[in-house]
């Protein structure tokens, strides 16, 4: 710590930052734009002035003082010790105000319908320095807007030029096709021609712009102010990394969502599939009603229940004589699944996955608890300084992990701006230093990525091959580990350089996960980080971290890993066919998704009543006997594993309309009726939590992971509207003069209303970032430690996973060299390719994702499709078991040979059986699409 | 009166070839420095000679070389690669000196390059040259082909196991690349916008490598430095500031030009002696000293010698030594909207104060121009004169087209007055 004079007074700040951001860090409100926490100091905007005085406050006294000073830009002025500076003195004030004037020379005053008004840090800042009046006689310079796509909307003229736009695009985010043209005042921030934005991270432009030139679109169709948005702390469900959200609703439909700064996890920014992937919440053919199935009628014929009938209709089904099977989910809350474990018993509860996917779920689950390795949260990703990916398309099954991933370039350009004594935060003159330089990172998949380009080597095999590769880089590393057969000449001098490589790494990361849908990938990398973490002089800084598929997996797995050994879907069939249950109920787990159709038919030919309980009226959903309306993220509460083993939880952005309750709800109403005891009743989410943490010693830290909801400050909730939420004795005067009572959350400590504890609350039921004179989402900063720090009382969140220190590495802990036992008998091996948009299940039911989803296709390579007659746009029948898919032919070189690389997580697609191996047939009734060329997946690398 | 920039220059507008320059006496001093001189002899010598950069800044060239980290003890960082990169992209207005050197004698920038490059141990340079300097790229471009054909360029020069390449970059225009920041970043084929400083070139330059960035005329220095020592230097000039410059003079004058003449060289003489002394029928109301962005000097101060400390003085620069005289037929505040036009387009768009103000400063004087300024003008016009000033902005640009706002301002303060008054410009009746 150094000591410096900030007008008088003495402060004690951290060495080696620079000016703006110890006062931000201390509390005082300094304006800037161009610089940004994420992406530190160029100095362009010149917001940020203060006078710096050449003498030491503690050197000199009365008149020999110095009264002039000069004007420093304090985002580019190291603190050093002594340094005396005032943000209050005139010249220092007036420049900040000339400068706002400049800025305002071209700035249009639309802020009443500018969609950043009320949140905009350009009209902040305008306040904070005092400009006032407009002395500017010219006419304003005006730009044309361009087209962006489904996401962000551009309204060039609001520009200030201050750059965060192409240095997030570009530098930050690895974006191409964003840039700044022209020069003087003339400077333009967009594509070079209309198009819709490639990057997978291109919504953080709406929160990273200080002012209303990129807005979300989303927002746009259906706008409220910040001000009139509900919201509350909430957890992504677009995949398994938990970013921490802050999801904003206006009459009972969800607005949109934005950044929830967790210094551990995402940071300030989301990946596109979680900003935009919303609007499948506000769907008009949501279940709102309980259904059953019309005994009169087909199959899709439903009929919609009262509560009363509701409820006679589950006694019916769930009632005390009724032998029971439960079937859990990756996308249900922690509470959702144990409450229907509990209904059911823990035997006769299973996981919802295929006995596949189960498999490699459970196999990560049990390395990562018994191995000696820590699984790194997201912001450790950033500090790791060797990366070895073994087969997953990081990109599109775990986005924001590729974000974090292109960071850690950062490292490397550290070492060097250390050498050049650069400071870490002149963001300018770091890139510079580094030039192309970068930490290396190694890529084994099944296809290119689309983060091929921060790779220092690539490589693009069968899974097969690449957990071949990876068990020998472990053998390597260290020669105890098993040495696989038939290594090729190339992969055994790519493990050399791999091995040596990840050695010498002070922090090495091993990342692999579920999508390559093979357990040899999986134990391979378990192999490499054993192999690192042995190394003598840095066991603990090994890092591993396994991309899970949906939000919960990792939830889920952890509550079934003390259950029974067979918790697969095809276990249920089983258990369906053969013994005496009566019902079975499923959990927001569209089966149809899991397993081949033929194998859910059986289920549902089992003659067993099928209760279900979803958000949207999916395959299996419309074939439930009963099907229960349940809450989606934004209007229920729950707990939620990520992948890192962190659990979060989740809070109602707003109460469920019509019959929507939580899942949890609905289960602990079945509870009762089926025991009809009205004493033993989880009436709150907090019993649940503290029965599911009670019962299962993996999830015993779940209730920490927030205040219960008896939680009071001052005697007071929290509420979820602003201070200046509008209209509330308004807005439902339509329907009644008397203004409703608010409605009463009983199970947290947020209220539904505007009233509340007006400060400091604990990071996880703070729901909106809001500051005196702070209005935009620049004011995370009152809320951190310090910039860039922890949120204050520490980020969200519990680990339940912690390395095993104990654990010896003995030969037992090794996995064998051994290959995937391949299902089938075909010619060719059935491979998946993920998107981000369009393989997950929620969000492509959202509009905008579904606009930039991957029609569905398959890839083969042109001497593959020579061989089965078909070229690009043609149909190729894809025959599993009894049943065909059809799909679009897309000849490419990137497919290894021999394989179908199917667009993964698709209606047509998500229940394909990877990895197996079948035979494929030209579909000779297919119609080519109108359009020639075929849509290019956006897996593909910019060439 | 020794004139060893212009020596070779005559005016038949072809420069000698390798065979002719070498039989003047060129490459001798490349000869003495690389087979018996250490580097750091060289450095010494330039510090010793006083040489100052040419370009318009004035900085002691031998303090800028010695930024340069060598790492004596670091092999590792030894073995990064440094660059010299020449700034020949003369856009300043009124300036056209550096291209009377390039087309009139490209061997001895050439020479000049290879003892600077040596003694920097750049083993790579790179001539950034204005895009319109067609046959100054094209003339280079022959020589240093001749050079590399005789062992001059390329490896073990003159087989004292230096090695250099000399590379001829045409800029695509801006005048904000000769910033020496913004031309690494145009090299680099980046927006040319300029770098912060620290960390200068001398630690992280072109491609993030030690680089020195050094104008034309200062490198054409070295070789006759090398060849006749520092005494011998300092003695050209006729005042404090060491040898001879190349100064120019434009406007309504006689015979407008550039000539080489000791440094300190009184102003009067210059224009009178040199220039011809002004039209008939015009008078001298002033003038920019040193280029468009330096601060109008008058009438009084036309006995001042023109070296950097006299000039300096006196409230301007001597910038790059070629005088803009204005005449008492144009108006004053015309000129300077020209100028601040030229200044406002060149704005590289990057910090706000430049960007955004000197447009508004352009649209004020139009307004005078047009007979629509107001009073509450000059006090806007004023207070841009600080808020645009040194330390406020990114660069130098804004602070240099400050120069002659603020000055005619001083100077000129009726004439301003008078459009307001008259609603109209006094010229255009």
């Amino acid at each position: 710590m150094v000591s410096i004079e900030i007008d008088n007074r003495i402060y004690q700040v951290p060495e080696g930052g620079n000016l703006l951001q110890a006062c931000l860090s201390l509390g005082l409100d300094l304006p800037y734009f161009c610089w940004h926490p994420a992406m530190g100091s160029v100095g362009a905007c010149r917001q940020c002035a203060v006078i710096q005085y050449h003498d030491r406050h503690d050197e000199v006294e009365g008149d020999q003082r110095d009264e002039q000073g000069r004007l420093v830009m304090s985002c580019m002025t190291p603190v050093s010790e002594g340094m005396r500076i005032s943000i209050d003195a005139k010249n220092a004030q007036d420049f900040r105000s000339d400068v706002i004037e400049l800025l305002m020379t071209n700035h249009p005053h639309d802020c009443p319908v500018c969609e950043e008004g009320g949140e905009c840090h350009l009209q902040d800042m305008t306040e904070m320095s005092g400009y006032t009046q407009r002395k500017y006689r010219g006419k304003k310079r005006t730009h044309r807007n361009q087209y962006l796509g489904p996401f962000i909307n551009h309204e060039m003229n609001r520009c200030i030029a201050c750059y965060r736009c192409v240095r997030y695009y570009q530098d930050y985010a690895g974006g191409h096709d964003l840039e700044v043209m022209a020069a003087h005042n003339h400077v333009y921030f967009g594509r070079h021609e209309d198009g819709v934005l490639e990057n997978e991270f291109s919504g953080n432009l709406v929160e990273v712009c200080p002012t209303g030139v990129f807005t979300d679109r989303t927002l746009s169709q259906h706008y409220a102010r910040k001000w009139d948005l509900q919201t509350a702390p909430s957890i992504c469900v677009h995949c398994a990394q938990g970013c921490n959200t802050s999801p904003g609703e206006r009459y009972g439909t969800l607005r949109r969502v934005v950044n929830r700064y967790n210094s551990k996890v995402n940071g300030y920014f989301l990946c596109d599939r979680g900003r935009f992937g919303y609007g499948f919440v506000n769907r008009q053919d949501r279940v709102t009603h309980a259904q059953c199935l019309s005994e009169t009628d087909a199959d899709s014929v439903r009929e919609t229940l009262s509560r009363g009938e509701t409820r006679e209709a589950l006694l019916n089904a769930i009632g005390s004589e009724k032998r029971l099977l439960g079937v859990g989910s990756p996308r249900a809350s922690l509470e959702a699944n144990f409450a229907l474990r509990e209904m059911v018993g823990a035997e006769n509860f299973y996981s919802g996955l295929s006995r596949k996917q189960q498999g490699l779920q459970q196999s990560i689950i049990d390395i990562l608890r018994t191995r000696p390795v820590r699984v790194p949260d997201l912001a450790e990703v950033e500090r790791a300084d060797a990366v070895l990916i073994l087969g997953e398309d990081v990109m599109n099954t775990s986005p924001r992990l590729a974000l974090s991933l292109r960071q850690t370039a950062h490292i490397a350009g550290e070492k060097i701006a250390d050498e050049l004594r650069i400071p870490h935060w002149q963001d300018a003159a770091v890139r510079e230093a580094l030039q192309s330089g970068k930490t290396p990172i190694y890529i084994a998949s099944i296809a290119r990525t689309r983060i091929d380009d921060i790779a220092a080597q690539t490589y693009q095999d069968h899974p097969q091959a690449i957990a071949q590769l990876g068990f020998a880089i472990a053998n390597a590393i260290d020669s105890n580990a098993p040495f696989p057969d038939q290594l090729t000449d190339v992969q055994q001098q790519l493990a050399q350089d791999i091995a040596g490589v990840l050695t010498s790494a002070k922090n090495p990361l091993v990342i692999s996960g579920t999508g390559c849908q093979s357990l040899a990938v999986i134990e391979a990398a378990a192999n490499v980080a054993t192999a690192l973490s042995g190394r003598a002089d840095s066991a603990n800084a090994t890092r591993l971290f396994y991309c899970l598929a949906e939000s919960n997996s990792m939830g889920l797995g952890l509550l079934t890993s003390e259950g029974q050994d067979d918790d697969s879907l095809e276990r249920v069939i089983e258990r369906l066919e053969s013994d005496q249950t009566d019902t079975l109920v499923v959990l927001e787990n569209d089966l149809f998704r899991r397993i081949g159709a033929d194998q859910v038919e059986r289920i549902l030919n089992s003659g067993k009543q099928l209760v279900m309980l979803d958000q949207l009226k999916n395959e299996l959903a419309l074939r439930a006997d009963l099907l229960l309306p349940v809450a989606t993220f934004a209007e229920a509460e729950g707990t939620l594993v990520n992948s890192s083993g962190r659990a979060q939880r989740s809070f109602a952005v707003y109460q469920p309309k019509d019959d929507v309750r939580g899942s949890w709800e609905w289960i602990s109403d079945m509870i009762t009726l089926r025991q009809g005891d009205e004493q033993s009743r989880w009436e709150h989410l907090d019993e649940v939590t503290q029965s599911c943490a009670d019962a299962v010693a993996a999830l015993a830290p779940i209730v920490d992971a927030a205040p219960a909801a008896d939680y009071r400050i001052q005697g007071m909730k929290i509420g979820r509207q602003p201070h200046r939420y509008s209209g509330r004795t308004a807005m439902l005067a339509d329907q009644n003069v008397s203004e409703p009572k608010q409605p009463v959350d009983e199970d947290s400590a947020l209220a539904f209303t505007m009233e509340g504890f007006p400060g400091e609350k604990p990071a996880a039921l703070t729901p909106f970032y809001w500051s005196p004179g702070w209005n935009s989402n620049q004011s995370v900063h009152k809320f951190q430690q310090e910039i860039n720090g922890p949120l204050k009382g520490g980020d969200p969140g519990v680990r339940l996973i912690e390395p095993d220190e104990s654990a010896e590495l003995a030969v037992a802990q090794w996995f064998d060299a051994t290959e995937d036992q391949q299902e089938g008998q075909g010619d060719w091996l059935l491979l998946p390719a993920y998107h981000i948009f369009g393989s997950e299940e929620l969000s492509a039911q959202s509009e905008p994702i579904a606009e930039r989803a991957s029609v569905p296709y398959v890839t083969l390579r042109a001497d593959s499709a020579n061989s089965l007659g078909v070229q690009t746009g043609d149909g190729l029948q894809l025959w599993i078991g009894e049943q065909a898919v059809s799909l679009e032919v897309q000849v490419s070189d990137d497919c290894p040979g021999g394989a179908l690389l199917v667009a993964a997580g698709l209606p047509k697609t998500a229940h394909l059986p990877f990895l197996s191996r079948i035979n494929a047939l030209k579909d000779s009734s297919w119609t080519r699409r109108p359009e020639a060329s075929v849509f290019l997946s956006d897996k593909k690398v910019e060439s | 009166m020794e004139t060893p920039l212009t020596k070779n220059i005559g005016t038949d507008k072809t420069p000698p070839d390798l065979k002719q320059y070498r039989a003047n006496g060129g490459y001798r001093a490349a000869h003495k420095a690389l087979l018996e001189m250490e580097s750091g002899d060289i450095l010494q010598l330039l510090q010793d000679a006083d040489l100052r950069g040419r370009g318009g800044a004035g900085f002691p060239t031998g303090m800028k070389w010695s930024f340069v980290p060598m790492y004596k003890d670091r092999e590792e960082l030894q073995r990064r690669p440094k660059y010299l990169v020449i700034n020949a992209d003369e856009m300043e207005p009124g300036t056209f000196k550096d291209r009377l050197l390039m087309e009139g004698d490209p061997h001895q920038l050439i020479e000049g390059i290879i003892i600077s490059a040596y003694t920097l141990q750049a083993e790579t340079a790179y001539i950034f040259i204005r895009g319109e300097y067609t046959r100054c790229a094209e003339l280079l471009t022959k020589a240093i082909a001749e050079c590399r054909e005789h062992g001059l360029l390329g490896r073990n020069i003159m087989h004292s196991r230096f090695n250099l390449d000399i590379y001829v970059h045409t800029s695509a225009g801006r005048y904000i690349c000769g910033e020496e920041t913004a031309l690494l970043n145009s090299l680099e084929g980046k927006r040319a916008n300029p770098r912060a400083k620290p960390p200068f070139p001398q630690v992280s330059g072109l491609w993030g490598r030690p680089t020195v960035v050094n104008n034309v005329e200062t490198i054409c220095n070295v070789p006759h430095i090398v060849n006749n020592g520092a005494d011998w230097y300092k003695g050209l000039s006729l005042t404090g500031d060491a040898g001879t410059k190349v100064f120019g003079v434009s406007g309504r004058v006689k015979n407008p030009g550039a000539w080489e003449l000791p440094l300190g060289t009184p102003v009067r003489e210059i224009i009178d002696k040199y220039a011809g002394g002004m039209q008939d029928g015009y008078k001298l109301r002033g003038f920019l000293p040193g280029g468009g962005s330096t601060n109008f000097l008058t009438e009084q101060h036309l006995d001042l010698h023109m070296d950097y400390t006299s000039i300096g003085k006196a409230g301007s620069r001597l910038g790059t030594g070629t005088m803009i005289i204005m005449d008492d037929k144009t108006c004053p505040v015309g000129m300077v909207l020209n100028l601040e036009h030229f200044f406002a387009q060149e704005s590289c768009g990057w910090c706000t104060p430049c960007r955004d103000g000197l447009p508004w400063v352009e649209h004020i004087l139009s307004e005078f121009e047009k007979g629509r300024g107001e009073m509450e003008d000059m006090e806007i016009l004023n207070r841009h004169t600080h808020l645009l000033g040194p330390g406020n902005t990114f660069c130098a640009l804004a602070p240099g087209a400050m120069g002659p706002l603020e000055s005619a301002l001083r100077y000129f303060r009726e004439d301003f007055e008078a459009h307001i008054h008259a609603k109209a410009c006094p010229w255009s009746r």
